[in-house]
């Protein structure tokens, strides 16, 4: 097995105003040693067996940088666990001390102790800025995989072990990461006959939690923008049902096209131009595309039946939606244009919420059949359907930017006449149907969406 | 005055009975007993609660108004027929066991289904708004068929 070749090119990592740059380290290498026996794994198996990796806190000269060392190596340890496809080797069997690793790794010393890989890395903080030195360790091929400064804001440090989490995920497995994302989602609050619903924005670990909107107001089913700092969702603002553009940086919200009944059910197109979505002018709903610059609509489904939840392929040339036409609720896709619409579910019971993955090679929905719900994917043909999760009631599946991740919301059922005992939580599974998770929020939630990698 | 009320309300308590198929909706009973003291001011909310029946309950996955429940909105426009400057919201929604997208849109159809028998009874169609909150605002809380077939409904709302 070869490892692909490192990056020397310096790079400059987008973060506002904060500025965060990052730059490759001593390209010195040993490609192709031990060959066989390196760490890099190929997830595109099914599933494969954790990779063993040993987090170290990060060295640091001064009280502060030490403390910032071991809070990184933790966020970075905490998701490469959650991911599932890894397993960090237990602190407690550390032979060598980190600021040892960091200097100068030992590799028998990390090999005994059941490690595959190593992470090291030294802070140096001063006047506020923040530069980590972060090295990616083979410890059976004795080389090292990659080398990274960041310099940033120290208030920027949890970026800083997001970006490093991405790099190791992808050196050791061969295909992006999605650690350093957000996920907007719906907070939920108070009896569900009298709910206050807010937009809340997170990192993708909960951390760096806050609140978008004031709760004066219903807001649903929020959409991240593929490349800017904006957000599609559905507000009940005024009681009027509308799709609303939301600046993630200002605040400031809009609504999107002058229709004369409820929107809803909005996404952005892949190249951010546009958003598509669903109308209802009378008892139907139908779905439009609207233009944001020239905020020109256009229809693309028409009839008495109800066209939900459309999602464009990664390449913008087929959309993906639900729809009663046939009778009961189905997938179906159609070109971007609003023609050819084919049904791609054929299973057992009901299908809704279908989105298309970034790879474009899998579309994620929800099933409800036989008084339960389940989330699944099939391909964009609408063959090997495989079930991930099922229960009382979940949906709303989101992709993670690589594919390989999907976020959805999962509901417990009400166990008296009052509502006791009814939640409703954020999870998240790999898609070969492993490592399910809770995502943890102050409050109920519902409607994930997951960002695009942040830089 | 009083008790031709009370003879009225408990009328219409024993129709909503039949009309939902289990048991008679809290937002009736509540608006009911609350005014009957007085008397609900005519052409209010309260007295569409109490003497007319505000909401019509839908079949599963349905948006057609039942022949059972079609009663209740000819006795709405008969009503509003009393009240000409009575304007009203028709609010459309769905029990918890659909898509919250899918729901919004079924929401939205029932609280047309129900217009278009209002408008056929007589209402003139720019008296009457409508408006879905899909399964998000059930009238009833519990996670069982005798809920759900409460919050299968469309309720007619003075603006």
């Amino acid at each position: 097995m070869t490892l692909p070749g490192f990056e020397f090119t310096r790079r400059r990592v987008f973060a506002g105003a904060g500025g965060l740059v990052v730059a490759s380290l001593l390209p010195d290498f040993a490609l192709g040693q031990g060959a066989g026996q390196t760490t890099v794994i190929d997830v595109t198996r099914a599933r494969t067996d954790p990779v063993p990796i040993a987090v170290p806190d990060m060295a640091g000269a001064s009280p502060d940088a030490q403390r910032l060392g071991r809070d990184i190596a933790r966020v970075i340890q905490a998701n490469l666990r959650n991911s599932g496809l890894f397993r960090p080797v237990d602190r407690q069997a550390f032979i060598q001390t980190p600021e040892l690793a960091a200097a100068n790794p030992r590799f028998q010393d990390w090999r005994v102790i059941g490690a595959h890989a190593l992470t090291t890395g030294r802070v140096e903080e001063s006047g506020g800025r923040l530069r980590v030195e972060f090295r990616l360790w083979d410890v059976l091929a004795d080389t090292q995989l990659q080398g990274t400064a960041f310099t940033a804001p120290a208030a920027q440090w949890r970026r800083i072990a997001h970006l490093i989490s991405d790099v190791i995920y992808e050196r050791l497995l061969g295909e992006k990461g999605y650690f350093d994302t957000q996920i907007v989602y719906i907070a939920e609050s108070g009896p569900r006959d009298r709910r206050t619903r807010r937009m809340a924005l997170m990192d993708q670990d909960g951390e760096n939690h806050r609140f978008l909107t004031d709760g004066s107001f219903q807001a649903l089913t929020p959409r991240f923008h593929p490349t800017a700092r904006q957000v599609a969702f559905m507000s009940y603002f005024r009681n009027q049902p509308r799709v609303y553009l939301f600046n993630l940086d200002s605040g400031q919200q809009q609504v999107l096209g002058s229709f004369g009944g409820m929107t809803f059910s909005p996404r952005f197109a892949p190249d951010g131009r546009s958003v598509i979505l669903s109308a209802s002018r009378g008892g139907d709903a139908n779905i439009f595309v609207v233009d944001i610059a020239s905020r020109r609509e256009r229809q693309l489904t028409s009839g008495g039946s109800l066209d939900v939840s459309p999602c464009y392929s990664p390449d913008g040339t087929q959309i993906v939606f639900n729809s009663d036409r046939g009778g009961d609720q189905q997938l179906y896709v159609m070109s971007a244009d609003g023609g050819g619409a084919r049904r791609i579910s054929f299973g057992n019971g009901r299908y809704a919420t279908p989105v298309w993955s970034p790879r474009g090679d899998l579309i994620a929905f929800t099933r409800i059949s036989g008084g339960q719900f389940a989330i699944g994917v099939m391909r964009p043909d609408g063959s090997g359907e495989r079930i991930l999760s099922e229960g009382w009631s979940m949906e709303g599946p989101t992709f993670a930017p690589n594919g390989r991740v999907l976020a959805f919301y999962r509901e417990t059922a009400a166990r008296d006449a009052r509502g006791g005992g009814y939640s409703s939580r954020l999870a998240q599974i790999d898609i070969a149907g492993f490592n399910e998770r809770q995502i943890v929020t102050p409050t109920d939630a519902s409607d994930p969406a997951w960002s695009p990698l942040l830089s | 005055m009083n008790t031709k009320l009370l003879g009225a309300f408990a009328a219409v308590a024993l129709l909503a009975a039949c009309g939902s198929g289990t048991e008679q909706s809290s937002a009736a009973t509540g608006g009911g007993a609350e005014t009957t003291a007085s008397g609900p001011r005519p052409g209010s909310q309260e007295d569409l609660v109490a003497n007319i029946g505000d909401r019509v309950f839908f079949d599963t996955d349905r948006s057609s108004v039942r022949a059972d429940q079609r009663t209740v909105l000819e006795r709405q426009a008969g009503w509003l027929a009393r009240y000409p400057q009575v304007q009203v919201a028709v609010e459309g929604h769905a029990d918890e066991r659909g898509t919250r997208e899918y729901n919004l849109a079924l929401g939205q159809r029932r609280a047309n289904s129900a217009r278009d028998v209002l408008v056929a009874s007589g209402v003139a169609p720019a008296r009457i708004a409508t408006i879905s909150y899909g399964k998000d605002r059930p009238a009833a809380l519990g996670s069982n068929e005798q809920a759900w077939s409460q919050n299968r409904r469309a309720v007619t709302v003075v603006r």
